[in-house]
């Protein structure tokens, strides 16, 4: 696209989307390494992604002024302000990521010297996958504007929304088969509710994209998965 | 895309009339010389606010002036094609250009009072039109005044010259007068462009009560004041009508391209 005729306008827009970027790096990263941290028992792991969940916050912080000046400076039209209201939404949204993957971080702190198996853990490993990638799409497809990918994200969460279902029974199981696995198999629920929270963050920042390139709203109604709806798990992120 | 939602504006928008209908219209400033308008279409809808916008020499002055034939004041210039207002054509020669411009008023960049007093210059026009007694003159005097939002303001003073008035409400008073001789259509030509913010929004709060009674055409260079004041945005570009849709839609996201480089400030 054309520059604007003011050079300081492009400036700003620029400076929101390396902020974007930036954030969507970390954010990555923190979600791929709380699960790590969790599989591994690695607690330094764990502190790295607690960490680095400030920064995330600063991001956002910095993003949502830059915006708001923006806007005030500039009464920005058409696709500079779907830019700047997409800018402030996906910071939002990766911000939540952040808090989430701090939060499952915490957990493997929390769960670090209980017993354990390996298998209990591998659905909520290949879930944290899924996610991971839904993640990296829709963050290539904003960067890139490419609404198709980004739809595809769209339609893909489905897939998380089946694997929390299937997570959710396998823990169930773990859990009647043996009490000692309770307070484990309790965390690793919760952390499952928070995958599949990143998914919809990934959602949503599919649906902003498709917004900010075209104008107009994804339906309301996006495809569900799982047969029966999951027992919402109420306070997972505390 | 939300085909609902477009579907349900589209039908809105269709349910509206049309007060005056523009289709292929060119325009000439002088014999033999380059098409100032090039064959644009489009239509006011009655009781909406329309505003034109687009780049100095876009022709959007050009086309308030076709509508009220202001430019048969000037010989050679040339309008070709079909302006017609509820069904009658605006460009026939021989309308009563007097009456037409009794139905189509106009207010101009610059305020123009009268040199005359502030109760002179609102009822001079309706003398012109009308013969009223004077209860009844002073009756429509002060309704247009305070139609314009300007009667608080100089209710005491209405033999005081109207030059004695502030350009806000010089420009006020001018909308007074136009409103004072009951037209159909108000044409507004860049009305806000000499006043200061103050002012600005008053006309602008006054164009969102009269557009319940009126049919308004705006030329405006300030993208902010289409985006605030009007239904129904036309951008020009060169004579040709580019785009011409919701305003909603035109600023948040147009069509073409080249509405969105002016819009967005990226015109070279």
């Amino acid at each position: 696209m054309a520059d604007h005729t003011q050079k300081a306008y492009d400036k700003e827009l620029e400076l929101l989307e390396r902020r974007i970027a930036e954030m969507g790096g970390i954010a990555e990263k923190m979600v791929i390494e709380a699960m790590d941290a969790l599989s591994g028992s690695d607690a330094a792991l764990a502190h790295k992604v607690i960490a680095s969940d400030e920064r995330l916050d600063t991001l956002q912080r910095e993003i949502e002024e830059t915006a708001v000046l923006t806007i005030a400076r500039r009464q920005p039209m058409a696709v500079d302000l779907r830019e700047i209201i997409s800018a402030i939404r996906v910071a939002g949204d990766l911000e939540r990521v952040g808090d989430l993957a701090k939060n499952i971080a915490k957990r493997s702190l929390k769960i670090g010297g209980e017993a354990r198996s390996p298998r209990e853990i591998v659905g909520l490993k290949h879930m944290n996958d899924v996610a991971t990638e839904l993640l990296k799409d829709v963050l290539d497809a904003f960067a890139q504007r490419d609404v198709e990918r980004a739809r595809a994200v769209w339609e893909r969460d489905v897939e998380l929304d089946a694997l929390e279902d299937s997570v959710f029974r396998d823990l169930l199981t773990h859990m009647m088969e043996d009490p000692r696995n309770i307070s484990y198999c309790a965390h690793l629920l919760f952390c499952s509710k928070n995958v599949e929270r990143i998914g919809d963050h990934a959602t949503n920042i599919a649906e902003t994209v498709f917004y900010l390139v075209t104008g107009e709203t994804l339906p309301a109604d996006r495809p569900k998965g799982g047969a029966e709806p999951p027992v919402e798990a109420t306070g997972a992120t505390t | 895309m939300d085909a609902a939602t477009s579907k349900a504006e589209v039908e809105a928008s269709a349910s509206l009339r049309d007060k005056v209908v523009v289709k292929n219209l060119d325009f000439y400033y002088s014999p033999g010389g380059p098409k100032a308008l090039k064959s644009v279409s489009l239509a006011l809808k009655l009781g909406k606010v329309t505003s034109f916008i687009g780049p100095s020499g876009c022709g959007k002055s050009t086309l308030l002036r076709v509508l009220n034939r202001m430019y048969d004041l000037y010989p050679g210039q040339r309008a070709e094609g079909e302006v017609m207002m509820d069904g009658e054509n605006l460009l026939a020669p021989d309308l009563d250009l007097n009456l037409l411009r009794s139905r189509v008023g106009m207010v101009f960049q610059k305020p123009t009072p009268f040199p005359m007093s502030i109760y002179d210059n609102i009822a001079f026009g309706i003398r012109l039109y009308e013969k009223l007694p004077k209860s009844e003159m002073d009756g429509r005097v002060e309704s247009s005044l305070k139609h314009a939002a300007l009667w608080n303001e100089v209710k005491d003073k209405l033999q005081s010259s109207g030059l004695g008035l502030s350009g806000g409400q010089q420009q006020r008073l001018c909308i007074a007068r136009t409103v004072a001789v009951q037209p159909e259509v108000i044409l507004l030509d860049e009305p806000c462009s000499a006043l200061d913010p103050i002012s600005t929004a008053k006309i602008e709060e006054l164009i969102d009560e009269l557009s319940d009674g009126y049919t308004i055409a705006i030329v405006t260079h300030s993208m902010q004041q289409a985006a605030r004041v009007s239904h129904f945005t036309a951008f020009m570009y060169l004579g040709e009508m580019i785009e011409f849709d919701d305003t909603k839609k035109v600023f948040t996201a147009p069509r073409d391209k080249r509405t969105q480089d002016y819009i967005t400030g990226r015109f070279g």
